[in-house]
C-alpha cells in the first residue's frame, strides 16, 4: 500500500461526532426571517389568480415581480424560473415565498395561500412526449447488415426507474442582502454554480455576490443544480425584505420538488450470428421532467456508456431526453451512466443465457482492450483491468462453484449470484473541463509558514477536505496540521470548479499537487507566497466533438466489478442480499478508509435502487411516497456482508496516481443484484428496481420477467 | 392553541425549567430554546433517527416527543455525552473506524448506540443492527458504523464494570485516541467569518 493510502483522522470528524458541526439549519443570523415556498399543486397549468391570506405586519410574499434581474436560473440552459412567471410545469414548482419571523406562522400562511389555475394538457409518459430536449447518436460499421444477416436477434426493453437522493440533510440556504451586497450560504455542492445563477437573477455585479458552502449533509448530485434555484429564491427574498431569509425544506417538500435520477426506457437489440454477438442497436429515452436543468449532460454520459465496457463489430446508439410534467430530473451519482450500464449488463446476462455461456466469462470475452477504439471513436488509452478484476471477485466469492450449485433449485429458498462489470468516465463529460470549467487553484503560504488550500470543492461527506490536505501535506513534507482548508467561500477561493463528476481528487487534486511542488521549490521561510495553478487539458486526448458525438469524452476511466449473492424466499417474494462484493480500480487510493466508506455507501445505494427504492407517481403527476416511511432506503438491517477490494493501478495524470472514485460504486450494483435474482429465479428480468411485489407476480405467473 | 405550561426536567445532568406551549416538539425546544443544535432533524416523522436523544436511559426520537410529556424526565443529548475535546467510547470508536461521512446522521447514531450499551453492554452484531435500524445513514454502508459500535462494546467490556456507566455518560476517560491531540479550532470551523453566527 502506498503511504498516502494510509488512513488519517478526518479533518471534520471531531466536530461531526460531537454534534458541534454547524449545518445551515443550525445557523441563526441576527434579525433573520424564515421563508416557506408556495408550490404548484397541478402538473401543468396557467396561474389564474393568487389569493394571499391576511398577514400581520412583518410577513410578506415574494413573487416573480420582486426579481431585480432575470427570472431564469442558469443551469445548462436558462429555462427554470425562480418563481413561476405564470405557467407551471410540475407539481412542486415554486410560485412565491412567504417570509416572516415565525417559522410556524410562515408555514401556516403558505398553506393558506390560494392559487387558482387554468389547467393545461399534461404528459407523464416520456414515450408520448412531444417536446424533445436533446437528441444525440453515434454508430460504427454496417450494423443494419449485421441485423439483416443475424441468426437470431435479442430485442428487449429495459427500464430503470427514478431514484431519490435521500441525503439526510434536506436542502436549505440562507440569503443575506445588506448594503448592496448579497451572501448566499448553506447546503450545496457547487458554490460557483450558485454564484453565477444568483448574480444573473439579482442583476448584480459578480463581486457583490458571495456564496458560502456550509457543512453539507450529503449531496450525491442532488445538491448540484438545485441550490442554484433555491439560492436565487432566498436571494430575491432577502433583497425584498432587507433582512436575512432562511429557507430549509421539510422532507416531504424536498422529495416533492427536488431532482431525481432520470427514469430511462432503453430498447436494446443484439444481433447474433454463428454464436457471436455481431451488432448492438440501442435506443435510449430519458425522462427529463418539466425543465431541462442537467438533462443535456446526463443524457450524454448515458449514451457514451450505452455499450458498457464491451467491443462489438458494429453498433448504433441513439437517445433523447424529453419533457414530461414531473419534477425535473438531474444529477445523481453516476449521472446518467447507471441507467445504460444497467441495460447493457442485463443484455449481457440474457445473451449469455441464449448462447449457453457463463455471464462472467462472456463479459471477459467481449471486454475492450487497451488500444482499442472506444464506441465514440476515441481510444482506450490505458489498461482495462476488468478481466483480472472479474477473476479476482470470482475467486473471492466462489462464483464458479455457486453458479453451478444454484441451477435448477426447487425449494422455498433459492439462491442466486449475479455479476456486473462497468466503468465510470473520470471527470466532466466531453470538453467541459477545458471549455467550461477551466479550473483555477491557489495555494497560499502565509508568513507563519502555514499553508492554506484555496479551492471551491465542498466536503459533503466524501472527505475532500481531508484528501486535499493530505495531498498538499505529502508533497510539501509538512505535518498535516500546518495545512489549512476550510469550507469554500467564493469571495476567498478561486473557481476550481463544481464538486461533481468525481473530479475533485483527479482534477483539482492534480492542481494541488502541482502547486505544492512549485511552492516546495520556491519556499521562502517567513514570507507570504501565493501559488496559482490552472487546469491543463491532457494532450493525449482525442478532442471531443459534440456535433459528431465523437472523440475521447474522458481522459481515463475508473473500473468496477460487482458480484452479488441473494436468497429469494419464494413463498413471500422476499429477497435477502447475502453478500455483495465490489472490486474497484480508482488508481491510487488516497485514503483507504475514506474510499472504502465511499465504495460501501455507494454500493448500498445502488443495491437500494435494485430492490426497494421506488418513486411512485399518481395519475395527476404527484409523488405519492414523499416521506422516508414510504420511500424506503436501506437500513442497518438490510446491509449484507459488504466486501470491498481494490485493483491497483496508477493514473499518471492524477495526484499520486489517483483517478475518479465517488460515483463508481453507484454504477454496477443494481445490475449485479438483478443478475442474482435472474440466477435464482432462472429467468430474464428487465427492470430496476425489482421489488418484492414484482417477485411475487413473477412467481405467481402474473408477469414474465 | 395550547397554553404556556411550566416543564421541569433534567437536561444533560442539570435541572432545567422552561415555560412554553405544551405541544411543542422536544426537538424544537432543544434546538431553538436551549441551542443544542447537535440534535438534527431529518424527517420529522420518526423515520430517520437523526433527532435521537436519550430519555430515561432509552433512545427516543425527539421529533415525536412533545415537551409537555417531559416533566420530571431525564433527557440527554449529544452535547451531554461529549464535549468537543472529550468524547464517549462510542464516539471514539466511530472516529477510529472513520464511520462518518457527511455527519448529519452521526449524533443520532451516537445516541442510539449509547442507549444500547447502557442497557446491554455486550451486544451481538445482530443486536447492534437492530438497535440502529431506526437510524438512517445515506452516506456509509452502515458497516463501518456497526463495526465501530461492536468495537466500542468490546473495548468497554475490558474496562472495570463499575466504571462503565460513568464512562459512557458523561465523562469519557478510557483509552486515548490513536490520533494527534485534539485541537479546538477545527471543531467550530465556519468559513466566511460571519460575525452573526450564533454560538451555542
Ligand atoms: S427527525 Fe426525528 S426521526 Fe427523523
Ligand atoms: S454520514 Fe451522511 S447520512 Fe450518515
Amino acid at each position: 500500500m502506498s503511504s498516502i493510502s494510509q488512513s488519517v483522522r478526518k479533518l471534520d470528524h471531531l466536530a461531526k461526532a460531537s454534534g458541534a458541526a454547524k449545518y445551515v439549519e443550525d445557523i441563526v443570523l441576527d434579525d433573520m426571517l424564515y421563508g416557506k415556498i408556495v408550490r404548484s399543486t397541478v402538473a401543468h397549468g396557467k396561474i389564474r389568480s393568487i389569493r394571499l391570506p391576511d398577514m400581520p405586519e412583518g410577513y410578506s410574499a415574494v413573487t416573480a415581480a420582486d426579481i431585480p434581474g432575470v427570472n431564469n436560473v442558469h443551469i445548462v440552459q436558462d429555462d427554470h424560473p425562480v418563481f413561476s412567471g405564470g405557467e407551471v410545469n410540475y407539481i412542486g414548482e415554486a410560485i412565491l415565498m412567504i417570509v416572516g419571523p415565525d417559522k410556524r406562522q410562515v408555514a401556516k400562511f403558505a398553506r393558506a395561500t390560494e392559487v387558482e389555475y387554468d389547467l393545461l394538457e399534461t404528459c407523464f409518459d416520456p414515450k408520448k412526449s412531444d417536446t424533445t430536449f436533446y437528441e444525440y447518436g453515434y454508430e460504427e460499421g454496417d450494423w443494419r447488415e449485421a441485423f439483416a444477416e443475424a441468426d437470431e436477434v435479442i430485442d428487449e426493453e429495459i427500464f430503470s426507474a427514478h431514484q431519490e437522493h435521500a441525503y439526510m440533510e434536506v436542502q436549505g440556504l440562507i440569503g443575506d442582502y445588506r448594503n448592496g451586497k448579497l451572501t448566499v450560504r448553506g447546503s450545496m455542492q457547487c458554490p460557483f454554480y450558485v454564484h453565477m445563477a444568483v448574480t444573473a437573477v439579482m442583476g448584480m455585479k459578480p463581486e457583490d455576490v458571495n456564496v458560502i458552502a456550509d457543512e453539507t449533509g450529503g449531496g450525491f448530485g442532488g445538491k448540484e443544480d438545485y441550490p442554484s434555484i433555491l439560492g436565487s429564491q432566498v436571494g430575491v427574498a432577502s433583497y425584498k425584505v432587507g433582512k436575512p431569509v432562511k429557507c430549509v425544506f421539510d422532507r416531504r417538500e424536498d422529495i416533492t420538488c427536488t431532482s431525481k435520477r432520470h427514469p430511462a426506457f432503453m430498447r436494446y437489440r443484439i444481433a447474433i450470428k454463428d454464436g457471436k454477438m455481431t451488432a448492438v442497436d440501442a435506443d435510449i429515452l430519458y425522462d427529463g421532467g418539466g425543465y431541462t436543468t442537467l438533462s443535456m449532460v446526463v443524457l450524454q454520459r448515458g449514451l457514451i456508456g450505452a455499450l458498457g465496457i464491451y467491443k462489438f463489430p458494429s453498433y448504433r446508439v441513439h437517445g433523447k431526453a424529453v419533457k414530461t410534467h414531473t419534477v425535473p430530473n438531474g444529477a445523481f451519482r453516476g449521472f446518467g451512466g447507471p441507467q445504460t450500464f444497467f441495460a447493457m449488463e442485463l443484455m449481457m446476462n440474457h445473451a449469455a443465457r441464449k448462447l449457453g455461456k457463463d455471464p462472467l466469462e462472456l463479459r471477459k470475452e467481449y471486454c475492450a482492450k487497451q488500444g482499442d477504439m472506444s464506441p465514440t471513436h476515441g481510444v482506450y488509452h490505458f489498461d482495462i483491468p476488468i478481466p483480472a478484476m472479474l477473476d479476482q471477485l470470482a475467486e473471492a466469492s466462489d462464483y464458479h462453484r455457486k453458479v453451478k450449485a444454484y441451477r435448477n433449485q426447487t425449494g422455498r429458498y433459492r439462491r442466486g449470484i449475479g455479476v456486473s462489470s462497468v466503468y465510470h468516465g473520470c471527470g466532466f463529460t466531453g470538453a467541459g473541463e477545458r471549455d467550461l470549467i477551466k479550473g483555477v487553484f491557489k495555494l497560499h503560504k502565509r508568513a507563519d509558514d502555514t499553508v492554506e488550500i484555496l479551492a471551491a470543492a465542498v466536503d459533503m461527506g466524501q472527505g475532500v477536505k481531508t484528501t486535499f490536505r493530505k495531498i498538499a501535506a505529502n508533497v510539501l513534507g509538512l505535518p498535516e496540521d500546518r495545512v489549512i482548508i476550510v469550507n469554500p467561500d467564493t469571495a476567498r477561493v478561486p473557481n476550481s470548479g463544481p464538486t461533481v463528476a468525481s473530479r475533485s481528487i483527479m482534477v483539482v487534486g492534480k492542481l494541488i499537487e502541482r502547486a505544492a511542488k512549485r511552492l516546495k521549490a520556491e519556499w521562502k521561510p517567513g514570507e507570504d507566497q501565493l501559488i496559482t495553478e490552472k487546469y491543463v487539458h491532457p494532450d493525449f486526448m482525442i478532442p471531443w466533438d459534440l456535433a459528431t458525438f465523437s472523440g475521447d469524452p474522458y481522459p481515463d476511466s475508473s473500473w468496477s466489478t460487482n458480484i452479488v449473492e441473494v436468497e429469494v424466499d419464494t413463498m413471500l417474494g422476499l429477497t435477502k442480499i447475502l453478500n455483495a462484493w465490489g472490486c474497484y480500480d480508482v488508481g491510487t487510493v488516497i485514503d483507504e478508509n475514506i474510499v472504502i466508506g465511499q465504495m460501501e455507501g455507494g454500493l448500498l445505494q445502488s443495491l437500494g435502487h435494485g430492490g426497494i427504492e421506488l418513486i411512485n407517481y399518481d395519475q395527476s403527476g404527484r409523488i405519492r411516497n414523499n416521506s422516508l416511511s414510504d420511500y424506503i432506503v436501506p437500513t442497518a438491517l438490510d446491509v449484507p456482508s459488504l466486501h470491498v477490494m481494490f485493483h491497483k493501478s496508477e493514473y499518471f495524470n492524477g495526484p499520486f496516481g489517483a483517478k475518479a472514485a465517488g460515483e463508481l460504486p453507484n454504477v454496477g450494483g443494481s445490475a449485479s443484484y438483478i443478475g442474482a435474482l435472474e440466477c435464482a429465479l432462472e429467468t430474464d428480468l428487465y427492470q430496476t428496481p425489482f421489488s418484492t411485489e414484482d417477485t411475487m407476480e413473477l412467481l405467481e405467473g402474473r408477469r414474465n420477467g | 392553541m395550547s397554553e404556556n405550561i411550566e416543564v421541569n426536567f433534567r437536561l444533560n445532568g442539570e435541572n432545567v425549567t422552561i415555560r412554553t406551549k405544551a405541544n411543542r416538539r422536544l426537538l424544537d425546544v432543544l434546538r431553538d430554546d436551549f441551542h443544542l443544535t447537535g440534535t438534527k432533524e431529518g424527517c420529522s416523522i420518526g423515520e430517520c433517527g437523526a433527532c435521537t436523544v436519550i430519555v430515561d436511559r432509552k433512545a427516543v426520537t425527539s421529533c415525536l416527543m412533545l415537551i409537555g410529556s417531559c416533566e420530571g424526565r431525564d433527557v440527554i443529548t449529544i452535547e451531554g455525552v461529549s464535549s468537543p475535546d472529550r468524547l464517549n467510547p462510542v464516539q471514539r470508536a466511530i472516529l477510529e473506524h472513520q464511520a462518518i461521512q457527511c455527519g448529519f446522521c452521526t449524533p443520532g447514531f451516537v445516541m442510539s448506540a449509547t442507549a444500547l450499551l447502557m442497557e446491554n453492554p455486550n451486544p451481538t452484531y445482530e443486536e447492534i443492527k437492530v438497535a440502529l435500524s431506526g437510524n438512517l445513514c445515506r452516506c456509509t454502508g452502515y458497516k463501518q458504523i456497526i463495526d465501530a459500535i461492536y468495537d466500542a462494546a468490546q473495548q468497554a467490556n475490558r474496562a472495570d464494570p463499575a466504571e462503565w456507566d460513568r464512562n459512557i455518560i458523561p465523562d469519557s476517560g478510557g483509552r486515548p485516541l490513536p490520533w494527534q491531540p485534539l485541537n479546538k479550532p477545527e471543531v467550530c470551523e465556519l468559513s466566511g467569518g460571519n460575525e452573526n453566527e450564533e454560538q451555542s
